[in-house]
């Protein structure tokens, strides 16, 4: 009889916080210069991915900042949050295209489904770099995997949070995406805007992460009540 | 045959054995292609390549990457076959039985090289690519040793036994020497092997200064700046530390190799050919820091670190058969004349031919 009272009176909390939910929305901003990007000038030496290009190689985007500093592909989290409800999101998918993977930072949820495409005529091996071993261990069967021109999706899950999981392919070694996992649905990731929204988080005291893959970790701490609250973080050249 | 006759010798044998050092040399460069172009993992199976027997993989799909690893993997087959003919070679038809040993030891050597190569795709261990780079130095020394070994110059020198013989101080200079360029060797392979692009970019300060910053905020302020096209990955204080080792090695080598040259030529006299062969291994370890130099300077073009690890390869020999040759040269007791008689050689054959130069 406790047992159940007690379960009843968690389900009455979780279920009163998310009414009284609020959004957590806030801005990313790069102050002064980003290092250069460098023009990937090996993809035109091979002659299928070249034929993309006419004769003008592509850039690294390892810095998306805009002309007032707003800063892209930078994830933002709740530290320490679970819950994740990646098993019943929908898939994210990663393309190979024109041998360059698209999105390069992404961010999933554990259990989500990541399906990696190639929508390119040549093959490409999918090679991930996971530094947590369960990570590994999920994904052992086509943790370096060949993808014929047109092959079948591969899928991916991956069950421990890590940080920017490096995905490569050896075929063609300018080829990189890194994939953020995170153990609950309070995340984010800036847009070309510098711009982010985490949706209904319950109220309470959070420690907020912003992370960048080059430039680094900010956090702050916030508190959620139950109006919407705005944060902004500013990275600079270290 | 008279076990005391000195080896006939025989010009195929030693040609093939040749070949087989030079074939083995290309794959060292074309496996050293293979890391400088970051193909190591380009084909995911093994022995298959892309589900294919690797003997029957189409050509059209030898692109990028997989071009360097797919050969690489085809040349080291045809090495595999050369070294087992040598070695059924050595075993039946040179005299010395340990010549027929060092070839059985040649084949286990090639094999173990095929299994490395083939775990390291297959368990995904980077690290395994060490071990290959080094027992592929080690097999090479042994082939061109047999190389050696099987020459009409080498069989002379052990019958005619007429050499000014090595003092022991001297062989133990390059031997130690040789010994640190090996280490040396070491050091490079493991570099390579982080697949993390160069640690240090500058010359000869690195990061601006003697001995760089390592501390966390300098490693992450390096990193921040740092844009890589290839082997985009942060670097880390330990790989730092790896190339400024790699650095003081080589000038300790370069010390070394100097005194070993001066050394030979002041002990065994300028005209001595060990004393040339030591002169022209100090002008491969000039050429061979330069190209290192020049690997940082062309941000590790794939062909400068290339030839950088096959000349590296070649200083390696270098050392290891001048040691074979003074270590052949050790004895203080140069023959005498009508000991020939006394030993029982009178019969054989070989002798005869020899001593017809
Ligand atoms: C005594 C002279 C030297 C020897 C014998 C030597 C040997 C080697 C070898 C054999 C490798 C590659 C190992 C492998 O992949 O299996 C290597 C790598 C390397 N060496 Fe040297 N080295 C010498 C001097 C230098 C110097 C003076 C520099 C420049 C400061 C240098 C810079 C490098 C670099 C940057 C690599 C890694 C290249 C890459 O990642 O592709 N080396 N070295
Ligand atoms: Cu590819």
């Amino acid at each position: 009889m406790n047992k159940i009272l007690s379960i009843l009176a968690v389900g009455m909390v979780g279920a009163c916080s998310a009414v009284s939910a609020a959004d957590i929305v806030g801005t990313v901003t790069y102050k002064g210069a980003a290092p250069a990007e460098k023009t990937i000038t090996p993809i035109l030496d091979d002659p299928t991915c070249g034929a993309s290009y006419n004769g003008k190689a592509p850039t690294t985007h390892f810095y998306a900042v805009g002309a007032n500093g707003e800063f892209g592909d930078v994830i933002v989290s709740l530290k320490d949050t679970t819950g994740s409800t990646g098993a019943s999101a929908a898939p994210a998918v990663m393309d190979q295209k024109a041998c360059l993977y698209t999105p390069t930072i992404l961010t999933v949820q554990t259990g989500q489904k990541l399906i990696v495409k190639n929508s390119d005529p040549v093959l490409h091996n999918v090679h991930l770099n996971p530094t947590v071993p369960e990570n590994e261990k999920a994904n052992e069967a086509s943790i370096n995997a060949a993808q014929m021109p047109n092959g079948a999706d591969l899928n991916y899950s991956f069950v421990k949070p890590e940080k920017f999981l490096k995905f490569q392919c050896d075929v063609h070694p300018w080829m990189f995406a890194w994939v953020t996992i995170v153990d609950s649905p309070y995340y984010a990731q800036t847009g070309a805007d510098g711009k982010f929204v985490i949706k209904n988080v319950p109220p309470g005291k959070y420690t907020i992460v912003a992370n960048h893959r080059k430039a680094g970790e900010k956090t702050q701490d916030i508190e959620v009540k139950d109006a919407n609250v705005s944060v902004a973080f500013t990275f600079e050249p270290k | 045959m008279n076990k005391n006759c000195p080896t006939e010798y025989n010009p195929w044998l030693h040609y093939f054995a040749i070949a087989t050092a030079i074939t083995t040399f290309l794959l060292l460069g074309l496996g050293g292609l293979v890391t400088s172009h970051e193909a190591g993992m380009s084909v995911p199976d093994w022995p298959n390549t892309y589900g294919y027997n690797m003997f029957l993989f189409p050509i059209g799909k030898w692109v990028g990457g997989v071009f360097y690893e797919h050969t690489h993997r085809l040349l080291a087959s045809a090495v595999g076959l050369l070294t087992v003919i040598l070695a059924v070679w050595l075993w039946r038809g040179d005299a010395r039985r340990w010549m027929g040993r060092l070839g059985l030891v040649a084949v286990l050597l090639v094999i173990a090289q095929g299994v490395l190569g083939g775990l390291r795709v297959r368990w995904h261990m980077d690290n395994l690519g060490v071990f290959h780079g080094t027992v592929a130095q080690v097999f090479f020394i042994l082939v061109c040793a047999l190389a050696l070994l099987t020459s009409r110059w080498w069989l002379q020198l052990s019958a005619e036994r007429n050499w000014v013989s090595v003092p022991a101080g001297l062989r133990s200079l390059f031997v130690v020497t040789t010994f640190l360029i090996f280490l040396q060797l070491m050091l490079g392979a493991t570099m390579r092997h982080q697949h993390a692009g160069l640690a240090i970019r500058d010359f000869p300060l690195a990061y601006g200064q003697w001995w760089p910053d390592t501390s966390p905020e300098a490693m992450a302020r390096y990193n921040s700046q740092r844009v890589e096209v290839v082997t985009e990955t942060p670097v880390t204080a330990f790989q730092i530390i790896l190339q400024m080792f790699h650095r003081l090695g080589a000038l300790a080598i370069f010390l070394a190799v100097t005194l070993c040259a001066w050394q030979a030529r002041r002990q065994l006299g300028r005209r001595d050919g060990l004393a040339r062969m030591a002169a022209a291994w100090h002008g491969l370890l000039i050429l061979q820091i330069g190209l290192g130099i020049e690997t940082l300077h062309s941000n590790k073009a794939a062909d400068i670190a290339t030839l950088h690890v096959m000349i590296g390869a070649l200083s390696l020999v270098t050392g290891a058969l001048w040691c074979v040759i003074a270590f052949r040269r050790s004895d203080a007791t140069p023959k005498l004349a009508g000991n020939r008689a006394n030993s029982g050689e009178l019969n054989c054959p070989a002798v005869l031919a020899l001593g017809g130069k």
